[in-house]
């Protein structure tokens, strides 16, 4: 079948099987490897990206459900050379060590900011409780959250 | 990697013509909501099926939170993330916000759907001991328009076996209002996200002198179905809320239901939490009831 999506704002065609999954669709037919491919059964949250705008797990979101819609990853975060205040927050912040939960924790967080400019630690949390941190860094990913709220309050 | 069986994939325009395609293709085609329960399941080919029906772009129809005369209409596409956030809902039947909050994950509460939760009829699963608690009606569509309109008890025949036929579709849950009521859900879980141990709902309704006019308990994860316990209902109705009758109906959970050991905890330990958890929701119920 043919699915026609926008992905990180580029419209995007191609020839798939109904069974391909969103996570392999990005990373396998269009080469976008930021998007990491974890457990297979939407538990450890690697492989979020939006869909139409809200985080999902792409490993149990079927590619052809995406069709007609918008997709972003990780590689869609930064404009141009400039990074998002949340990858930025990750990097001042020591937010990862080995870097695989990366690209789902930065796409929910993202997201989060998004909704609430201001969360609280127990609010990051919360919204990072589907993700696993196998470096246990999950109190370096609050700060690094935190940091991109404050800096984003401050540029604004 | 995990990956579904090949199957071929169509996408619904209608209600009706969702139907249509199940009437054609029959048991060897499957409708996907959210995908949170039936993907993962494919991938281990615990199911397969030679066609799915994506319904999710059926979302503008069937995703709703309707009050409708004495009672609250859910479309069956309404997101976990919808029914979190509905304050009317929330209002109405806190019990939803409750079970909403320890439903699976934020990210996984963007796609699961009530209806999928429903159809998918786990044992553990949470929405079904909510309907069950809030004697829910589950309005089920077939060929040519035929709507038939079943209790939770009818609804649910077994684990992962429901009252849906193969050319039907849940289309609405209908829960009932009614005067002087107040409920909860209490989940107790390993981590956050994981399924219950068990988990317990209750909704109570009060009588203006403040007697119990009727009450509900449904229990999660305790045996083969979620249904409601009616000793429960019976031993509680006319009475005056107290603690040593909280006490009593949670003896009842607790012999009512049939926990196995598994890698979650002791038949001991769940029967220990039913009753334990049918006492705090019964007297949180109460409580808001009351406010």
């Amino acid at each position: 079948m043919q699915v026609t999506m926008t992905v990180n704002d580029v419209e995007v065609t191609r020839e798939i099987e109904g069974r391909l999954l969103l996570v392999h669709f990005l990373r396998d037919t269009l080469s976008l490897t930021g998007t990491h491919w974890g457990c297979d059964t939407s538990n450890c949250g690697t492989c979020v990206v939006w869909l139409d705008g809200e985080p999902v797990k792409s490993c149990t979101v079927l590619a052809a459900m995406a069709d007609g819609h918008e997709v972003r990853t990780v590689e869609g975060l930064a404009k141009g050379a400039e990074l998002d205040p949340i990858q930025e927050g990750f990097m001042q912040c020591h937010g990862l060590q080995c870097g695989f939960c990366t690209p789902g924790m930065m796409m929910t967080c993202r997201a989060l900011l998004d909704k609430n400019p201001d969360p609280t630690d127990a609010e990051i949390r919360e919204a990072i409780s589907g993700q696993i941190c196998r470096c246990t860094g999950y109190s370096t990913i609050v700060r690094s959250v935190r940091w991109a709220s404050v800096h984003e309050a401050a540029n604004k | 990697m995990q990956v579904p069986a090949p199957f071929e994939y169509e996408r619904a325009t209608s209600v009706d013509q969702a139907i249509g395609l199940l009437e054609r293709l029959g048991s060897s085609a499957r409708l996907v909501a959210g995908g949170h329960s039936l993907l993962p399941m494919m991938k281990l080919r615990l199911a397969n099926f030679d066609y799915l029906i994506d319904i999710n772009p059926l979302h503008a129809e069937l995703g709703y939170i309707r009050p409708v005369g004495d009672e609250v209409r859910i479309g069956a596409l309404t997101r976990h993330r919808e029914l979190l956030e509905s304050d009317e809902l929330a209002a109405a039947f806190p019990i939803f916000r409750d079970a909403e909050r320890v439903i699976a994950d934020p990210v996984v509460r963007n796609r699961g759907t009530l209806g999928g939760s429903l159809c998918q009829a786990d044992p553990s699963e949470d929405l079904s001991a909510v309907c069950t608690t809030l004697d829910a009606r589950c309005v089920i569509r077939g060929p040519g328009g035929a709507e038939r309109v079943v209790t939770m008890e009818e609804f649910h025949v077994g684990p992962y076996e429901t009252a849906v036929g193969d050319d039907e579709m849940l289309t609405e849950i209908r829960l009932p209002l009614r005067p002087g009521g107040g409920s909860a859900y209490e989940k107790v879980e390993r981590r956050a996200g994981d399924w219950a141990v068990v988990s317990a709902g209750a909704a109570v309704w009060l009588a203006a002198d403040g007697t119990i006019t009727d009450a509900r308990v449904g229990l999660a994860a305790v045996g083969p179905n979620t249904t409601g316990i009616p000793e429960v209902s019976a031993a509680l109705r006319g009475r005056e809320p107290a603690e040593d009758l909280y006490e009593q109906a949670g003896a009842i959970a607790a012999r009512s239901c049939d926990p196995a050991t598994d890698q979650r905890g002791s038949a001991d330990y769940k029967r220990h939490l039913a009753d334990e958890l049918t006492r705090r929701t019964l007297r949180t119920a109460v409580a808001r009831a009351r406010s």
